[in-house]
């Protein structure tokens, strides 16, 4: 099994080098490389899968290896792959939608200047993204987050001569960073305690108490800061809906499906270390950004922008049932939510192919148009929309049932059932907002309706196989088996028993009120949005115009780009020049002016020396010749002006002798 | 072979030699001779690299031959690990430099025989072992490197605040703060001279092996005040070299003005011998004031100012040479804060650190004098859009950029982030909260980067630059080598850390098992 995981981390990572080096002068300019690539890892993860399921054990480790990597003398850093239940879980997600999307995008891209450079890219992804699922370690996780990091710049600003995507690149960057540093800082605090960047060895040391209390809360929220970054999350989510200007295939796969995703893959990781504060933390975290995006996906008319808005609201919904102790619900829904919203954004962007355009004003009708986009669409919506039996509705049921469970046992923090429960009612609402203004009701936009066709076969397989894939019944039971919630004294070496907190009628109640809960408030959200899209019974204008002030705040998400901008970005610039003019004017000016004082002091010295010691040396001189010059008058040569002057110098001792 | 340090040092010397008796028209053999010499010099290197014995203790390749014996002055020369790295470094750049500069014709004779002096200078302060031949080596860099920037760097211009700029004006710069940095260091090394006892003759000695025994320090060196001021005077020597914080602003006017070749052997090589000096003398020497608290956390301090400061003034730039200047500033902070410590993995991911940091500032270097030698500006507003007209150069500038902000895959993300990690784990000082603040600049960083990578790539393309020619052979030639080894080594380092490993681990133990009963620390 080991050989599979290294071909599958292996095999994108060399289409990646053959397409960047040589991709435009092969055939089809290697479409068929990064897709074949793709679609081989997907066969080499079934297997592993496969086995996973049947040889099922709770801490079951399907394969693992480990190399040296770096030896400090003291301290050896390994590198390795390690695959568990949890990996092998995630390798048949992102393998598979991952070759689905390849697949979708040698339709979508076809005639694109950079062809065989956006499969380059695609294949880095692939291959980053799937080493952030393999490797063993911390600092495996953060090489590869930033790898992905750096696909996902690339892929954003893939139509760089846009001004607006070369920024959106540049944003998700550096927005990521902000959270990555974070990250770091937690890494930092796990290996300068525990002396090792192993999962492993991590959890054991954690089991053993070597690291616990505050420090190991507060290097938890650091890490989970990654998380904020990755999978947009309040306060840093403003990156993910301007990454929307990267082509849609990659807006399924990376900003919806998967990289965004590894922020949930990475709590879940790490799941043991994260002590009830910092999950109480992530919950809060995760329910502020389900519905802070819920809300503002009410208002927005791009497409792809409420999906956008959409992602970050479920990935909060992810966080919410980690951070409630739903271990196994936030982990289920990120794979319902990968299939369905990959679907969705494949879907929009069939859409898009066929218009021309992502405003939705230019849409409607579309439903006759095409066909098998609008249906697996609509599986696509009423799965997001937790409508039973699609897949989105058992696991958001999860997640609700986890956060009433510990709502029931922790009543102070009951709120976060409760605005999760309001978030999925307008989830409902928003997707079949969406739906109408797209596909139901007469064409707004005649010009671009009359061209609007189908899509090609390379575009509708991967929706059909996707919309297959968000019908879900079956799904529940293997997850719940496969990704049974870790137990940090299992890496004790003892096995402690686990102590019973609430018991199973809490968690039966629980389960029971939610799902009840979870169908109205979807299909109350269902009814409210056919009332005032469809029926067209409420007018949303006028709704609009009564709540001006609350449709304004949402219209500009909360402000907070503008906010962004003024603080952090602006105050950055600002700092900058700043302290450019100061290194150039005060640093630099006290360098300069020291030199100056030297020269003005040597210029005073050299006049001094001039006028002062050379002119006392000088003067001396001048003094000696003048009076030379003077006394030389007194030597006439006349022998009667002498014995004169021998006269008056007699007659002067004499005089002197008197007194 | 014998005398290997002595070979590499003074091949060029040889060479500068040759070239004084060629005929000035004979532009292409000048360079050839440079090219070829620099290049045996290089294998010499590689030769060192492949039998440098990594695991053994101690220096090598020693050569010890009595010089001034009046005065006890050796001729001493020998390299461990900490000097490997630097020496391949020097031959490396000074290899790649001859074609960097192939494009020079004025004067080719002078400035071909200086940039040998220059490499030879080098190449001599990373092997001698003797602290008065270290000193002339020290000084005699700086000498040609005066009239490379002085005649070859941009002419003298008056800006518009008044100021006389341009390359006599930075060149007179950097040799002035440079030797106002070297008195202290000779005062310092006259202490330790008569300071300090020959084991064997009992005299007065500058022999580096006997004034890192502490067992030889008598007379003013008991006294711990005093080898505070020692202390003192060597890193203020040492630091003007990095450059630290506030001594920094000859380096911004030297690597602006100079020519790109001289550019890349300022901060290529020329700033690690700062660190290296400290890590030569400042260490070893005088171990317990390295562990005196005010001289640990004001490097790390320092560090962090380096980082922070020469980020955000990088992105203030609007030249395109200043950014990467003051990015130099920026990543030498790194080097600090990972010396500071005194872990194992800190030091090693330090003087990794000092090593990625030439090759990947020598990339970069290399890449403004590209678009320089095109465009004849370097405004990074100025151009727009280039990815298209110049999709090789685009890429190699892309690798020198995310090479630059740390980017994993690329050498220095091993060498930062170790460096971090190194300085966060120490147990000799808490420098937990200083090395979380630097690590903003890592955020900072990619800000500067990728924010000038939009501005000059991405977008339209300016019109003014629809025929800009493609980045040339000899140009690639220059670059490639560099980025292969700043990939590899970002994706295995070990070729490059089992180098220092042992001596670093040996230096860091040294340090930490100072006797600090002079400090009253215990």
């Amino acid at each position: 099994m080991i050989t599979n995981a290294i071909l599958i981390l292996l095999l994108p990572f060399l289409a990646f080098t053959i397409q960047i080096f040589v991709g435009k002068r092969l055939p089809r300019q290697g479409d068929w490389l990064s897709t074949g690539a793709m679609i081989a890892a997907f066969l080499l993860a079934v297997p592993i899968f496969v086995d996973a399921i049947v040889n099922y054990q709770p801490d079951y480790i399907i394969a693992q290896q480990t190399y040296d990597w770096i030896n400090f003398g003291d301290i050896q850093v390994t590198f390795g792959l390690l695959v568990d239940n949890l990996t092998a879980f995630m390798l048949i997600v992102v393998t598979l939608i991952s070759s689905l999307v390849h697949l979708y995008s040698i339709g979508y891209m076809h005639g694109d200047s950079r062809y065989s450079r956006y499969f380059a890219y695609l294949s880095l992804f692939s291959f980053s993204m799937l080493g952030l699922i393999l490797v063993d370690n911390f600092f495996g996780v953060y090489v590869f987050w930033e790898l992905v990091g750096v696909s996902s710049y690339l892929l954003i600003g893939f139509w760089f001569e846009k001004d607006s995507a070369a920024d959106a690149g540049k944003k998700a960057f550096i927005t990521n960073r902000i959270g990555d540093v974070g990250m770091f800082a937690g890494i930092m605090i796990l290996f300068a305690t525990l002396g090792t960047f192993n999962f492993n060895e991590v959890f054991t040391g954690i089991a053993n108490g070597e690291l616990s209390g505050t420090m190991l809360t507060v290097a938890g929220i650091l890490l989970f800061m990654g998380a904020i970054g990755k999978s947009a999350q309040f306060p840093l989510h403003v990156w993910l809906p301007d990454a929307m200007e990267g082509p849609t295939p990659v807006s399924a796969l990376i900003h919806a499906a998967t990289m965004v995703a590894a922020g949930v893959y990475m709590v879940g990781r790490a799941y043991v270390l994260f002590t009830p504060e910092a999950l109480l933390f992530i919950a809060y975290i995760g329910v502020i950004t389900a519905f802070m995006a819920a809300t503002i996906a009410i208002v927005q008319k791009d497409i792809k922008r409420v999906l956008a808005y959409s992602t970050i609201s479920q990935l909060g919904f992810m966080m919410v049932g980690l951070g409630t102790g739903g271990y196994t619900a936030g982990l289920f829904h990120l794979t319902t939510h990968a299939f369905f919203k990959a679907l969705l954004f494949l879907g929009s962007g069939s859409v898009i192919h066929a218009v021309h355009s992502q405003e939705m004003d230019d849409m409607g009708g579309l439903r006759k148009k095409m066909p098998i986009t609008f249906w697996t669409f609509l599986i696509g919506t009423v799965s997001l929309s937790g409508v039973p039996p699609f897949s989105g509705f058992w696991s958001k049921d999860a997640i609700l049932a986890s956060a009433l469970e510990f709502g029931m046992l922790n009543p102070s923090h009951l709120g976060i059932y409760v605005v999760t429960l309001l978030s999925a009612g307008i989830t409902a609402f928003y997707m079949l907002r969406l739906v109408y203004m797209t596909f139901a009701g007469e064409p707004r936009d005649k010009e671009k309706y009359s061209h609007a066709h189908e899509s090609p076969m390379t575009m509708t397989i991967p929706l059909s196989v996707l919309a297959v894939l968000s019908v879900g019944t079956i799904w529940w039971g293997w997850v719940e088996h496969l990704l049974a919630k870790p137990d940090l004294a299992s890496y004790a070496g003892t096995v402690l028993p686990v102590p019973h907190s609430g018991g199973h009628d809490v968690a039966h109640s629980a389960h029971i009120i939610a799902m009840i809960s979870s169908v109205i408030v979807a299909s109350s959200g269902i009814l409210l949005a056919t009332t005032v899209y469809y029926w067209k019974k409420i007018s949303a204008e006028t709704w609009g115009r009564r709540l001006r002030p609350i449709y304004n705040l949402l219209w500009n998400k909360y402000y907070f780009d503008e906010f962004y901008q003024a603080t952090f970005v602006n105050g950055t610039l600002w700092k900058a020049r700043l302290l450019a003019v100061f290194d150039s004017k005060i640093i630099d000016g006290v360098v300069n002016g020291a030199a100056k004082l030297t020269v003005g002091l040597s210029r005073l010295n050299g006049a001094f020396d001039m006028r002062g010691v050379d002119g006392l040396v000088n003067g001396v001189a001048t003094v000696i010749a003048w009076s030379g010059a003077r006394l030389r008058l007194v030597q006439t040569g006349n022998i009667q002006n002498y014995i004169l002057m021998a006269l008056f110098a007699v007659i002067a001792i004499i005089v002197i002798q008197q007194f | 072979m014998d005398n290997v340090l002595t070979w590499i040092t003074f091949l060029p010397v040889i060479a500068a030699v040759a070239i004084l008796f060629v005929p000035q028209t004979s532009k292409n053999l000048v360079r050839s001779i440079a090219a070829v010499f620099t290049g045996l010099q290089l294998v010499l290197a590689i030769w060192i690299y492949m039998n440098f014995d990594a695991a053994a203790s101690g220096f090598q390749f020693m050569e010890q031959v009595k010089w001034i014996p009046a005065f006890n002055i050796e001729y001493f020369m020998g390299i461990d690990g900490l000097s490997v790295p630097m020496v391949l470094l020097t031959a490396f750049l000074s290899f790649i430099c001859i074609f960097a500069s192939w494009g020079i014709e004025k004067s080719v004779k002078g400035y071909f025989a200086m940039f040998l002096l220059l490499d030879a200078g080098m190449m001599g302060v990373f092997c001698a072992l003797d602290f008065f031949l270290f000193y002339i080596f020290w000084e005699v860099m700086l000498l040609p490197m005066y009239f490379l920037i002085g005649i070859w760097g941009s002419p003298s211009r008056t800006d518009p605040d008044g100021m006389v700029r341009g390359g006599p004006y930075a060149a007179i710069k950097f040799f002035l703060y440079t030797l106002f940095g070297s008195i202290f260091m000779l005062i310092a090394m006259l202490v330790f001279y008569f300071n300090v006892q020959d084991p064997v003759t009992g005299g007065h000695t500058f022999n580096m092996l006997h004034l890192m025994d502490q067992a030889n320090h008598v007379g003013v060196l008991d006294d711990f005040n005093i080898r505070l001021l020692m202390y003192a005077a060597l890193f203020l020597g040492f630091a003007i070299k990095v450059p630290v914080f506030p001594f920094h602003t000859w380096l911004p006017d030297a690597h602006v003005e100079a020519p790109t070749a001289v550019s890349v052997i300022l901060a290529g090589v020329l700033l690690k011998m700062g660190t290296y000096g400290m890590l030569r003398i400042s260490f070893p020497m005088l171990p317990d004031a390295m562990k005196w608290e005010y001289f640990a956390y004001g490097m790390a301090i320092l560090g962090l100012i380096n980082i922070l400061y020469g980020a955000f003034c990088a992105m203030a730039q609007k030249d395109l040479k200043k950014l990467v200047a003051y990015s130099s500033i920026s990543h030498m902070g790194i080097v600090l804060l990972g010396m500071s410590g005194l872990t194992s993995m800190g030091m090693n991911g330090a003087v990794m650190q000092m090593f990625n940091h030439g090759t990947g500032t020598a990339m970069l270097f290399l890449l403004v004098g590209v678009i320089y030698d095109r465009a004849h500006h370097r405004q990074i507003e100025g151009f727009g859009g280039l990815a298209n007209q110049m999709p090789i150069y685009t890429a190699l500038v892309s690798i020198a950029f995310f090479a630059g902000l740390g980017l994993p895959g690329f050498s220095s993300f091993i060498s930062e982030a170790f460096s971090f990690l190194g300085a966060f784990g120490s147990e000799a000082f808490d420098l937990r909260l200083i090395t979380i603040i630097s690590t903003l600049g890592i955020v900072i960083t990619a800000g500067y980067f990728l924010w000038t990578f939009q501005r000059m790539f991405l977008g339209e393309l300016n019109p003014k630059y629809a025929d800009l020619p493609e980045i040339n052979g000899r140009e690639l030639f220059t670059l490639v080598p560099i980025a292969v080894i700043v990939i590899l080594l970002g994706v295995y380092p070990a070729p490059l850390l089992d180098l220092m490993r042992t001596s670093l681990n040996e230096l860091v133990a040294v340090v930490n098992a100072a006797d600090t009963t002079l400090l009253g620390l215990h």
